[in-house]
């Protein structure tokens, strides 16, 4: 198998998975988010008890995904450019460099602050619904769950940008 | 001040704007 098929292999895994992923975040954030604060009180049990933990498993795992198919593109980038410098100083590797940052910092988020809240939330949801009783105690986690997710949104617009950017890098990235 | 990140047109403002900083930033380092 060529370099350049192996690439586009990478490529193609990590473009499905980042839609999966970027999908998900921007579906929880402009629609589930606005619906569940209109809706009556046993839609959003359900809702925090039976759609958000689908949701959780493909947007975490879409976010494991994107990002290990990123290192590899990496890796065989720079394996073709042959140093791990010469890579990155070129024009596409400066503008992947601030994406992949970009995006290493929104899988970080998802992994570690998003999903550890949202799994709280979601037992203690389904625990308080079994017992047919308000659930208690979830403290800051909703409210750190929630200004994450919109952190993200935030960091996929410069994400995206840079990631488009590599392929017309030359062009883009301007020295004043 | 309202945290922008409370609406999801305050985090796409600051998502544009941080991707103005970092395309000058990028551009310098290039």
């Amino acid at each position: 198998m060529s370099g350049a098929f192996l690439e586009f292999l990478f490529r193609w895994g990590h473009i499905l998975s980042g839609v999966t992923w970027i999908g998900l975040l921007y579906y929880l954030n402009l629609i589930q988010g606005a619906f569940v604060a209109e809706a009556a009180g046993p839609t959003k049990v359900e809702v925090t008890t039976k759609l958000l933990p689908r949701v959780m498993w493909w947007f975490r795992w879409a976010a494991m995904s994107t990002f290990v198919f990123g290192i590899l593109l990496i890796l065989v980038k720079v394996n073709a450019a042959g140093s791990m410098g010469g890579y990155f100083k070129s024009p596409q590797g400066m503008s992947i460099a601030f994406g992949g940052i970009l995006g290493t910092i929104m899988w970080f988020n998802v992994w570690f602050i998003i999903w550890p809240n949202q799994k709280v939330i979601i037992e203690t949801n389904q625990t308080a619904a079994k017992a047919g009783k308000a659930p208690e105690g979830l403290g800051k986690r909703p409210r750190i769950a929630f200004l994450t997710s919109r952190t993200n949104v935030m960091l996929s617009i410069p994400m995206f940008f840079f990631m488009a950017a590599a392929h017309y890098a030359g062009g883009v990235l301007i020295k004043f | 001040m309202k945290n922008p990140l409370e609406t999801w047109k305050g985090a796409v403002t600051l998502g544009v704007i941080l991707t103005v900083i970092l395309w000058l930033i990028a551009g310098a380092m290039s």
